[in-house]
């Protein structure tokens, strides 16, 4: 009896010992315990304040599961390793699957690029690129919205980024998650975390971030501007467009390759008319499994010992300021092209051109129906928001050519 | 350029703001060319489109007499991203709010607006 006494009480102090309770305790515990603190408000954002919920729930949920000590889901030392040239396990996916977690597994998809480009079919199968075949001078505000991406990289130079990371920070302003995780898993994956729920939390913010902005660089006379009706758009037209976008762009920039495919590939299967069932399973099914393969595993990254850093604030930081120049540059243009256009060009819709499809477009029509009711910019808006689609995927593509090996 | 692994360039690991700078501009030009070419693309296809519609109306056709509708229906009504089923709930629903018989009502075209 007296032995097993001691027996239990021995293996009771084991197990407090090992407990992850224990291990917030020790040296650098308290972190996690900061990063579940994090990972509960960004549920919050997520769940009661709808931030980009599809996406940020996903997020935050893996941010928990990684910071709870001794849950081995995910193992940052890996990553390190699969990382170190002229190491042992360089670029090997075999140790990964040998040693990992579930969510090292997860993160496989991420880490060579699959999921955000299976993100971008879903995108291309989701989009209608009429409004834009239909008035191609809208490509001008999707090129000028991204000037935030190239401002912001400059400033995290700045700033004492290296040139990888200071371009992934910088497609943050491209407004688009999928382009922005491809950038930051190839460019700096020990900010992927940061740049994925900066990017999701102020795309979930435009609502906020826009409106100032757009009363700020347009008149009230130019805001109330009512747009003409485009012309219609022909099957045959949307068809040939996503092949002819294809060959173009991706020969002009071959970088872009996985982006562009990706995205027209999803958008002819919505044209073409005898893919239906494809289509069907690119924007629902196929999309539904790759957000949450996505979300879980780019949460997993928010490890405490890399989030909790001056890098992640500065992140956060350049990444305000990437959206609110985007969506300067954009409205910049759209002033420019009402001028040049007689004032036949409403300049609310260059706002939209920070890709970030639909809810920028959709800010664009809530602003221009505020100063003229009978205003509708909203189809007028979605050509430089399909625009800066192409746009950020080209901006990704240049800086991947220039940072990557 | 692999697509599975990705590492990053060490020439450009550590660049001046001279260069960032560089980096910057030539990085918004090539978006920007992009985009404009792709835009003239774009033109060009439409263009050729639409000229191709011009012109098939000028091959040897029948006189297109305009037919009255047949009574009791709503005429032609072109539909655009919008099914069968959906215009008719739409035209049941305007002849309702109007209080009007649908045979009295001229439905030109319904566009489904996203």
């Amino acid at each position: 009896m007296n032995v097993l006494a001691f027996s239990v009480g021995d293996t009771l102090m084991k197990l407090l010992r090992e407990s992850g309770f224990a291990s917030f305790f020790v040296g650098d515990g308290w972190k996690s315990l900061v990063m579940i603190v994090i990972a509960c408000v960004l549920l919050y954002l997520g769940i009661v304040k709808k931030f980009e919920p599809l996406l940020m729930v996903g997020i935050a949920f893996g941010c928990l599961l990684t910071n709870l000590p001794g849950s081995s889901l995910y193992t940052p030392e890996l990553w390190t390793e699969f990382m170190q040239e002229g190491g042992e396990f360089y670029h090997s996916y075999g140790h990964v699957l040998q040693e990992g977690g579930l969510l090292d597994f997860f993160y496989i998809g991420v880490k060579a690029g699959i999921y955000p480009c299976l993100i971008f079919m879903g995108v291309g199968a989701m989009t209608d690129f009429g409004p834009l075949i239909s008035n191609p001078k809208s490509m001008l505000m999707g090129a000028a919205a991204q000037l935030g991406v190239f401002v912001a990289f400059f400033g995290a130079i700045l700033i004492g980024f290296t040139g990888p990371e200071a371009a992934s920070i910088g497609i943050i302003g491209g407004a688009d998650g999928p382009t922005a995780i491809l950038t930051a898993s190839r460019l700096a994956p020990h900010l992927l975390g940061a740049i994925a729920i900066a990017a999701y939390s102020y795309m979930a913010l435009i609502p906020l971030i826009q409106p100032p902005l757009m009363r700020h660089c347009t008149s009230k006379k130019d805001r109330a501007i009512k747009m003409e009706q485009t012309r219609e758009v022909s099957k045959k037209e949307k068809i040939i467009f996503p092949i002819v976008v294809s060959i173009f762009v991706i020969l002009l920039l071959p970088s872009t390759a996985p982006l562009i495919g990706c995205l027209m590939l999803g958008n002819l299967f919505r044209e073409c008319g005898v893919t239906d069932r494809l289509s069907d399973t690119v924007q629902n099914a196929l999309m539904n499994i790759v957000t949450i393969l996505l979300a879980t595993s780019v949460g997993a990254t928010t490890v405490a010992s890399q989030f909790l850093t001056m890098k992640t604030l500065g992140i956060v930081l350049l990444g305000l300021v990437a959206f609110g120049i985007s969506t300067v540059g954009g409205l910049l243009a759209g002033d420019v092209m009402c001028k040049l256009s007689h004032g036949k060009i409403n300049p609310l819709i260059g706002s939209a051109g920070v890709s970030a499809v639909p809810m920028a477009a959709r800010v664009s029509q809530i602003e221009g129906q505020k100063e003229n009711p009978s205003n509708f910019l909203l189809m007028h808006a979605m050509g430089p928001n399909v625009a800066g689609v192409i746009g950020s995927a080209i901006a990704a593509g240049f800086l991947m050519a220039v940072f990557g090996a | 350029m692999m697509f599975l692994v990705f590492g990053t360039n060490p020439e450009m690991e550590h660049i001046g703001i001279g260069t960032a700078g560089i980096v910057a501009i030539l990085g918004y030009v090539v978006v920007f060319v992009g985009l404009v070419l792709l835009m003239a693309v774009i033109y060009a296809l439409g263009k050729a489109m639409t000229s191709r519609k011009k012109a098939a109306p000028a091959a040897p056709a029948a006189p297109v007499v305009a037919a009255e509708p047949a009574p009791g229906t709503a005429g032609e009504v072109k539909l655009y991203s919008v099914s069968d089923r959906d215009a008719a709930l739409i035209m049941a629903i305007v002849a309702n709010k109007l209080q009007k018989p649908l045979n009295e009502l001229r439905f030109k075209s319904i566009k489904e607006v996203q």
